[in-house]
């Protein structure tokens, strides 16, 4: 078995590992580094829940190989609180009721803080546009929507 | 299973030769990855062609757009001057997938998947985008209409891939647009697809069009008897009624789940219409 030697920032953090050529980003991340926010829904690109942010941009983790990701810059829905602060957004999705199962909500929240850092003040439609390649089972979306444009709204409120 | 990422053509051209066949080109992997889950592809060697300069930029030389076949379409959005001259094929690669899938998906790879439902393909075929193409006997041109052959297949040669998509010089008074119709806003495959491009003189008459037709047949259309009902023609409801009488005759599309023959061949009249229409108000702006 041929295997990748591969170094890449995840949360800050400098990591190293052999990989397979086989092996995505995703494997990597949930059985290699034992981060197992990063869901896998579909393997196929379709659900989001597995989305992480890869030097600086919203991507499927199980639509990158791990040898890929070699010098990148990987965010996952870990890095997202600040010790025990959470992040705005996780804490409005606590306060609305924005999740029930939960099997999307880190991929939820890893595509609306992409979105808010580039975007600060979306329309519903630029959000719901944005978050089109998350799924859900559970809520309607309804509840996710009106959480991220209230944390925006927040947001601002605290820039100001 | 082997993975490889070249810094120079040579060594990825070298790459390609060795492996006698048995090699994936790797770009975005929105494509390729879901084909090797499938167990559908099981190549030896995956040669990542995203760490090659020459594929990842955008520059304009000699007033013309080169637009390098592993950039993403999420780059392609943000590239202002590349949106303001050529609109239709920045929407056309816009389309596909999600946030997600627009961070990977690469204008290369949409081509070389070869579906005949690609949605860059068509605007990049009303274009009259080429493409450099290079492999062991050096480079050579290829417009992007010749490249897809049938579903899954195209014509490059083993050793082959395609490093760039260049745009032709933008005249005054120049537009282009792509629609495509699917039956839910975001995240499907294309039914129909329509890619129409205009250059009009200063009187709004039209000297020069192109219209590309997708998934209406086993690869993406160039429609010349289309263009011709337009050039030398102002638009109007006449023009517009030849149109897409010259697009539905040129349909050969399947039956499937999505669509029917009867439903295909009238829809790609339909939003070559609309494209048109489209095309012409943006280009009498410029
Ligand atoms: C959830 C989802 C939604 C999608 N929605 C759409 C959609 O709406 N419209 C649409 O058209 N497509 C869609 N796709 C398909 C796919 O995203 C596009 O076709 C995309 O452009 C492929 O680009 P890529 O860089 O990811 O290709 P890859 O997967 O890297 O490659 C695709 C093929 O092209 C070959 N290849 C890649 N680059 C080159 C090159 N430079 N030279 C030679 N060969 C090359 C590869 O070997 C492979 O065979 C979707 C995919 C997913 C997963
Ligand atoms: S698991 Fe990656 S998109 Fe569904
Ligand atoms: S909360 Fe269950 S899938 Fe979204």
């Amino acid at each position: 078995m041929v295997k990748t030697h591969v170094n890449m920032t995840v949360n800050g953090e400098a990591v190293e590992f052999l990989c397979e050529t086989k092996a995505t980003l995703l494997d990597v991340l949930r059985d290699e580094l034992d981060l197992t926010g990063s869901k896998e829904g579909c393997s196929s690109g379709d659900c989001g829940a597995c989305s992480v942010i890869l030097d600086d941009r919203l991507v499927c983790a199980c639509l990158v190989l791990g040898a890929e990701a070699d010098g990148g810059n990987v965010e996952t829905i870990e890095g997202m609180a600040d010790a025990d602060q959470l992040h705005p957004l996780q804490q409005k999705f606590l306060e609305e009721a924005a999740l029930q199962c939960g099997i999307c909500t880190p991929g939820f929240l890893v595509a609306a803080k992409a979105l808010l850092e580039r975007n600060s003040n979306p329309t519903e439609t630029e959000v719901r546009y944005w978050l089109a390649g998350n799924l859900c089972r559970c809520t309607g979306y309804d509840k996710i929507v009106r959480a991220v444009m209230d944390t925006a709204e927040e947001m601002k409120g605290v820039s100001k | 299973m082997r993975y490889l990422s070249p810094h120079t053509i040579n060594e990825a051209v070298a790459a390609l030769a060795d492996s006698d066949g048995d090699v994936k080109i790797l770009a975005g992997g929105t494509d390729l990855l879901v084909q090797l889950r499938a167990g559908m592809k099981a190549p030896g060697l995956m040669l990542d062609v995203k760490r090659l300069p020459e594929l990842r930029s955008i520059n304009v030389e000699k007033n013309c757009f080169h637009i390098g076949a592993a950039v993403s379409g999420a780059e392609m959005g943000e590239h202002e001057s590349l949106k303001g001259s050529w609109p239709g094929v920045v929407e056309a690669m816009e389309l596909i997938g999600s946030t997600q899938i627009q961070g990977r998906a690469t204008p290369g790879g949409n081509l070389c998947n070869a579906s005949p439902a690609a949605d860059s393909v068509p605007a990049m075929v009303a274009a009259g985008a080429i493409c450099t193409v290079v492999g062991s006997e050096g480079s050579r041109d290829l417009a992007v209409e010749d490249v897809g052959i049938s579903p899954g297949q195209t014509s490059l040669g083993r050793d082959e891939f395609v490093v760039d998509f260049r745009l032709p010089e933008r005249p005054p008074h120049s537009g282009d647009a792509y629609l495509r119709f699917i039956p839910r806003t975001e995240m499907d495959i294309a039914v129909v697809g329509a890619g129409v491009n205009v250059v009009l003189g200063d009187d709004g008459v039209c000297v020069d069009a192109r219209v590309s037709l997708g998934a209406v047949a086993p690869r993406v259309l160039l429609v010349p008897d289309a263009a011709n009902e337009l050039i030398g023609r102002k638009l109007n409801d006449e023009v517009l009624e030849k149109l897409d009488a010259a697009c539905r005759a040129a349909c050969r599309p399947i039956d499937d789940k999505r669509g029917t023959v009867e439903y295909r061949t009238q829809v790609s009249g339909v939003l070559a219409r609309r494209a048109a229409v489209i095309a012409f108000e943006r280009a009498g702006e410029k």
